[in-house]
């Protein structure tokens, strides 16, 4: 582990698989560990329950497999994940292309436990198995003029129907400034609940940047290009006026279409309640990384 | 046309009122779906689609009635009325999984109609489904004679705010809203056409007779 970020939740505060396999039949008994949790008076944000992995696994955001959120689920069993590499480039030491299996080894897995909060006002709990993408990053050596960060994903037109039918201008790009990619809460996941990556969660290595929309947390990397300049990113080439290159999760600033103040746990039911989304999706560590700017102007 | 006669013969038998039966038993079982997360780990909002998106087809089949008949001879005019009046209640299940479950409080629905072009469209469009669904009796037909017709003609506008409703809530470049949007403009263009022919018809006929 690097120790740059301690973390206080421990591996008891994950759902142990029998757990979760078995929770849908605990809910119809109705005395899951939620309604211990919820019974003991600790708020939703407080207990931070893990969302189960069939939650994980059928409610997505991938695009390029479909714009329906059981889409990706159904479809991107066809993604290629064999011989994966991951192109370095730009202002680094050791550019080049990395077999995944190369670029992260020596370096040591952790879990995170994260809420994961989609700009579309729905939030889940996911527990991580990942890389600090500063130990990837450092690994590769940024050189100083390097200021940003530049990801981009696969795009394997015959496997993905949704790059088919341009709902994006593919491949998707996202971005991060240094400090934030450098940031300990910045990891690049390879795992949840100790198993490989689904494809629709972004095989075989993705983004979790857990105190920005989930849209930034770019999935199924093949390309990290360290740039002197803001990077584009993907949903703001789509819609300026909509999608910051930031997009810190901020309920103060409301998207035009949906109201950021609030949010809904996936995985609720038919009535769940909504609740209060929070400053940097609850992560005010990273508060220092913006001092000074206007976030309602670098939204 | 054999088999458009064999259609509108099978028509003809089917009364109107299984037309309410089968919207409201549908709108249950979505319901009973979505309660017993049979919709996915997320049903308000998969509720609510589906909803919405049988509001919109319904509210596109009954402005398909009139050219249906015209350019295929297909009758489907004795349905009209419970397809609109379905399409009412439908649109009705869909704003209240909006308002009760997913939005939760007066404020917030307040502030989403206000604040949010898509849920403002889509609210005018619920709005004027309200004296639609009001009048589609007899009486009120019979009541205001000449101006039904015109009252009725807001099907129109309830289809385009519809639309664009379902446009502007969709991200990036999606084909389905596109698909209603081609549809309903086809439709509009039908109508303006048909209404040229039938003011061309009359003047023609004493021409020729």
């Amino acid at each position: 582990m690097a120790y740059r970020w301690t973390n206080d939740l421990t591996r008891a505060d994950i759902t142990p698989k029998s757990a979760y396999l078995n929770r849908r039949q605990i809910l119809a008994g109705t005395v899951g560990l939620g309604a211990i949790g919820i019974a003991g008076g600790a708020s939703a944000q407080d207990a931070l329950e893990p969302n189960t992995l069939e939650e994980i696994r059928t409610y997505n955001n991938y695009y390029e497999f479909g714009v329906g959120k059981n889409d990706p689920a159904q479809n991107a069993h066809q993604l290629d994940t064999s011989n994966w590499t991951v192109k370095v480039d730009g202002l680094v030491d050791n550019p080049g292309d990395y077999a995944l299996a190369d670029l992260l080894s020596g370096l040591s897995v952790e879990d995170r436990l994260y809420r994961f909060r989609c700009v579309e006002a729905w939030s889940m709990v996911i527990p991580w198995n990942g890389i600090e993408l500063a130990d990837i990053l450092n690994k590769v050596g940024v050189q100083s003029s390097a200021k940003y960060v530049a990801f981009e994903t696969v795009v394997q037109p015959d496997n993905m129907i949704g790059v088919r039918n341009r709902v994006l201008d593919f491949p998707y790009v996202e971005g991060l400034r240094l400090d934030e990619a450098m940031h300990p809460l910045t990891i690049m996941a390879t795992g949840i609940y100790d198993e490989p990556l689904a494809n629709q969660n972004g095989a075989p290595m993705r983004l979790v940047v857990p105190w920005k929309y989930g849209f930034k947390s770019i999935k199924s990397i093949v390309r990290i290009t360290l740039t002197d300049e803001e990077p584009p990113i993907s949903w703001n080439k789509a819609n300026r006026r909509e999608y910051g290159f930031y997009s810190n999760v901020n309920p103060t600033v409301d998207h035009p279409r949906w109201s950021q103040a609030t949010e809904r746990r996936v995985g609720g039911g038919l009535f769940a309640s909504r609740q209060d989304t929070l400053m940097f999706n609850g992560y005010p560590e990273v508060a220092s990384l913006y001092e000074g700017m206007d976030l309602s102007e670098f939204f | 046309m054999q088999i458009v006669d064999t259609v509108n013969q099978s028509l003809r038998k089917i009364p109107t009122w299984t037309m309410y039966i089968v919207g409201a038993v549908w709108v249950v079982w979505m319901f009973y779906l979505a309660a017993t997360n049979q919709m996915g780990p997320e049903p308000i909002n998969a509720l609510e689609r589906e909803y919405g998106e049988l509001g919109l087809k319904l509210i596109v089949l009954g402005l398909m009635v009139t050219p249906l008949r015209t350019w295929t001879g297909v009758n489907l005019l004795k349905f009209r009325r419970a397809i609109g009046v379905t399409a009412f209640f439908v649109v009705l299940a869909h704003f209240l999984v909006w308002a009760v479950l997913d939005v939760q409080s007066f404020g917030r629905m307040w502030t989403e109609v206000v604040k949010r072009p898509y849920v403002t469209v889509g609210m005018i469009a619920f709005v004027l489904m309200v004296p639609l669904a009001l009048t589609s009796n007899n009486r009120s037909i019979r009541k205001l004679g000449a101006n039904w017709r015109k009252l009725h003609k807001l099907t129109y506008t309830v289809a385009v705010l519809a639309v664009l409703h379902y446009i502007w809530l969709v991200k990036g470049f999606q084909i389905e809203p596109i698909v209603y949007a081609l549809i309903v403009g086809g439709l509009l263009g039908l109508r303006i056409k048909l209404r040229q022919r039938r003011a061309v018809k009359p003047g023609g006929l004493a021409v020729g007779e």
